[in-house]
């Protein structure tokens, strides 16, 4: 046999690697130093990552921005103007998110709950843990819980989503797209739930959860108020609305004063995992939330008629998410093994709702004890 | 996944949405287009479940390497000729970044499909991420590089800066005017499925060549991220193309996207790549040759014109005529020597060209030195203060060019300069396709149809405008591009930092007065006018110095 031809190796081209000296401090010159971002003044000595990476990433007119926006809207101008909500604010960039989200804090946190879940769900599974569920408490899964998601995942598309596009400062908009993305992952963790135990040798109801919150009477407020949410422009309005007033008297209600306290009772160990990940979403997004109502609330110029504007939509609100409330009581109702009223549940709420106003500089609105 | 496959668990989430009876979304950014014949699908099952670890496992990859550069001591090999133009890329591309993110609301507003608003609101975390991860980048070149100058004020100066201005088109365009015109075709039908393979891959790969291993590390970690939201833009794309009632739109909002994305893009990325660069090896790619396989071949080729045969007219006279300025009308060098002109009023360094760096461009792009190649050697020539003036102010032959008013990058092929007199007032344009984006697609009315929700050209669109008359030593303090001795320039035309008597400062500006050519052009008479339009076209521009 001949040998075959051996190709001709080819010359392999390659960039040339040359030692140029180019490291911070091999020579001094002017501003050979200057090693910070200059343009904001940090909240404290130093800036923080967060603020490294966040603030002025999105020009403004206010601060840097000279040649103003270059594209306008059809019937307006560009940009993120300040009149698509009524709040007033002296300075906007002020508000710092507590929680200093930038990308790194966002995939590690959500990463570590999405583990802590799977781990969870795997270990149930192993256990069987499922078995010991009552018909009751496997209905009340089904219905109730499966309603919820709706909630959550319409939050997480048309509220928090929708808010970011609106609202005026890169720092509102980071923080606000981890609230959405928190509300897209509690949502389908939830719905991840559903199927896990459709596919368990549990009696459950997969699809139970569409028939409630379309038309189930405990759910049909809340899903107005949702609906309600979804169809408010002013994004200042609906994240008050949202996180403000709907969460604490209507989503810590169902979350942490209904799910989190009857689920063990009921010898269910995985609801409050998936649950309590939700409610700790909600502890860091009221966070941000309560610093960014404080600043409106404690503005010079406009503090006072931001403090009349959030009664008033306090007005509106506060009625619709009281309604959804009482309209869940029935649910308190159908555990096997009820450990709480719903008066002392809704009494917890509405304190830590009052609470929450205290911390922004709001009164109670009259309309929560009528 | 782990527990359940994937289309099950899809299949899942999608009974999330649900159809309202009480209120409806605000619909809060309108569109032109329609999709009540749209079919609904989502190309993207992503699952929140799966995308936080899978983020998280190429942030460590990413950040792994940021510990590793600065161990390693990369800057001992990164050239600074490549690392002073990230100064200005850098400055800008945060910014379109987390616009992107603010697109996709308008997108979810304006697309009946809740299948794909899943995906939608995952590419909104992915933009946020891309955008603090770039900050971040740029935080650890101010940290760690020789000359932090301008990476320290690098989004004040993007603010209100020229060129920061063009690159804001790349962003502002997102997220303003019709939703899909914004949100869907410019975003991602053109810019994320075109052009970010020039951003994201090609321009990488120029930083590697040049010490540089960073800037791929973190933008193909970013681009890994690109292909979910091309499926985004690509599914919506088919919706609209189920209605004929927005044939006309399309074709409208390609045109204006492919050509606003070449004029922005080919000319900052172009310039980046062929005079950042320090590998002149003949086997290199040049930009032209990155363009032909990552624009024409697999965009244009393999994306466009299979589009054809669902009915869609693809703009194939722009394609050809932006490869042909970038091939015959040398647009990228062009564009060079503008920023080069211009270099008092940047906040990076420009290095000269040398011979070596001649003999390339002219192996490369035959007949480059003899339209560039004096000016360049004026430049070096010019490069030190005491002697002379900025070369903007010297006469070297080179004619400083008027703005496009609609892609605002300066009208550099004089020959296809267009001048109207538009909303009362006279604007020049780099070519017919930017003139026609001002006068017939960013107005109220189409072709006699009515297009409210399009947007409009706003701002102080000439950045000279807003210097007009005043002396340059004023400007520069003004714009803030004055180092910590509150004297020495942040520009400067070339890389020697060892002595400062060759570093230009705010006094060496004194007495150059600084003209808006657009100002100038509306105060002629209309002879005077046209006059200057034949001489502005028929300028070579060479210099024979």
């Amino acid at each position: 046999m001949a040998d075959s031809p051996v190709a001709a190796p080819t010359k392999r081209s390659f960039p040339r690697v040359e030692f140029t000296d180019s490291e911070a401090g091999a020579l001094e010159f002017p501003s050979s130093k200057s090693r910070t971002y200059n343009y904001f003044k940090p909240a404290k000595l130093r800036a923080t990552v967060y603020e490294d990476v966040t603030v002025d990433v999105q020009p403004d007119p206010d601060r840097y921005l000279t040649q103003g926006w270059i594209y306008g809207f059809g019937d307006g101008p560009g940009g993120y103007p300040h009149d698509w909500t009524a709040a007033k604010s002296s300075n906007w960039h002020q508000f710092l998110d507590p929680n200093e989200e930038w990308e790194q804090t966002i995939f590690r946190n959500n990463a570590a709950v999405v583990r802590q879940i799977n781990l969870c769900l795997e270990n149930a599974k192993r256990a069987n843990a499922y078995d010991h569920w009552n018909a009751p408490w496997s209905k009340f899964v089904a219905q109730n819980l499966g309603a919820w998601m709706h909630a959550e995942n319409g939050l997480a598309l048309h509220v928090f989503t929708s808010i970011q596009r609106s609202c005026p400062s890169n720092m509102i908009n980071n923080a606000v797209a981890v609230n959405a993305a928190h509300k897209m992952r509690f949502a389908q963790e939830l719905a991840l739930f559903n199927l896990d135990l459709s596919e368990s040798h549990l009696e459950f109801d997969g699809s139970a959860h569409k028939e409630a919150w379309q038309n189930g009477s405990e759910w049909q407020p809340t899903r107005k108020v949702v609906e309600e949410l979804t169809a408010t422009g002013d994004w200042c309005e609906l994240l008050f609305a949202t996180n403000v007033v709907f969460e604490q008297l209507v989503g810590q209600l169902f979350r942490s004063e209904l799910m989190m306290q009857v689920s063990a009772r009921n010898g269910d160990y995985i609801t409050p995992t998936i649950v309590g990940a939700g409610e700790n979403d909600y502890n860091r997004d009221s966070s941000y939330t309560r610093v960014l109502f404080q600043l409106l609330v404690q503005d010079e110029k406009f503090g006072a008629s931001n403090k009349e504007l959030f009664g008033t939509w306090m007005t509106k609100w506060v009625p619709r998410c009281l309604d959804a409330a009482n309209a869940m009581q029935p649910i308190w109702s159908q555990p096997a093994d009820k450990v709480r009223t719903y008066a002392e549940s809704f009494q917890s709420a509405k304190e830590k709702f009052t609470q929450m106003l205290e911390e922004i500089g709001l009164d109670a609105p009259k309309e929560l004890n009528q | 996944m782990s527990r359940q496959s994937l289309t099950k668990a899809h299949a899942k989430i999608s009974e999330l949405t649900w159809e309202p009876t009480f209120a409806t979304p605000a619909t809060r950014f309108g569109t032109d287009y329609t999709f009540e014949k749209a079919p609904k699908k989502d190309p993207l099952k992503q699952i929140m479940r799966s995308y936080f670890p899978m983020e998280e496992e190429k942030d460590n990859r990413v950040f792994g390497a940021m510990d590793g550069a600065i161990r390693g001591n990369m800057f001992r090999q990164v050239q600074q000729r490549w690392l002073e133009w990230q100064k200005l890329f850098l400055s800008i591309i945060p910014f379109p970044e987390i616009s992107a993110a603010r697109a996709m609301p308008m997108a979810i507003d304006a697309v009946p499909n809740p299948e794909i608003h899943n995906g939608l609101a995952v590419q909104m975390i992915d933009e946020v991420r891309h955008s603090t991860i770039q900050m971040n980048l740029k935080k650890l070149y101010m940290n760690n590089y020789i000359d932090p100058a301008g990476f320290d004020m690098t989004e004040k100066a993007f603010a209100n800066n020229y060129a920061g201005t063009i690159g804001r088109q790349f962003g502002e365009g997102f997220i303003t005017g019709d939703a899909i015109t914004a949100s869907n075709i410019y975003l991602t039908v053109v810019a994320e499925t075109a052009f970010t393979n020039t951003l994201f891959v090609a321009m990488p790969d120029e930083a590697a060549a040049n010490g540089d291993y960073l800037l791929p590390t973190v933008f193909h970690s970013v681009q890994s991220d690109e292909s979910r939201h091309i499926s985004n833009g690509y599914s919506i794309l088919l919706m609209a193309l189920a209605d004929e009632r927005n044939r006309p739109l399309l074709e409208r909002d390609l045109r204006y996207a492919w050509w606003n994305n070449h004029c922005v893009v080919d000319a900052a990325i172009g310039t980046f790549i062929e005079y950042g660069t320090k590998d002149r090896r003949k086997d290199r790619e040049s930009y032209a040759e990155m363009w032909r396989r990552w624009i024409y071949d697999d965009y244009y080729r393999s994306y466009l014109l299979p589009l054809e045969k669902y009915g869609l007219v693809i703009p194939h006279d722009l394609v050809e005529e932006a490869w042909n300025r970038i091939t015959n009308k040398f647009y990228v060098h062009e564009t060079a020597r503008f920023f080069a002109t211009g270099w008092l009023a940047n906040y990076w360094r420009i290095d000269p060209m040398t011979d070596t760096d001649f003999e390339w461009f002219e192996d490369k792009y035959p007949g480059w030195y003899s339209r560039f190649g004096k000016w360049w050697e004026a430049y070096n020539r010019l490069r030190y203060p005491g002697k002379n003036k900025p070369i903007a102010f010297e006469d070297v032959g080179y004619e400083y060019p008027h703005r496009c008013w609609t892609c605002m990058v300066p009208c550099m092929i004089r020959e296809d300069m267009v001048m109207e007199k538009v909303d009362g007032q006279w604007r020049t344009y780099c070519s017919e396709t930017c003139a026609w984006t001002d006068i017939k697609a960013f107005r109220p009315e189409y072709e006699g149809r009515d297009t409210p929700n399009m947007g409009r050209l706003t701002g102080h669109r000439e950045w000279e405008t807003l210097h007009h008359n005043k002396d340059y030593s004023e400007i520069i303090q003004d714009l803030g591009y004055v180092r910590d001795d509150g004297k020495t320039l942040i520009p400067q035309p070339h890389l020697e930092l060892d002595d400062p008597k060759k570093l230009w400062t705010v006094d060496d500006m004194k007495g150059n007065v600084f003209m808006s050519p657009n100002i100038l052009l509306n105060e002629m008479t209309d002879d005077e006018r046209a006059a200057w339009a034949t001489a502005y076209r028929a300028n070579d521009n060479i210099c024979r110095v």
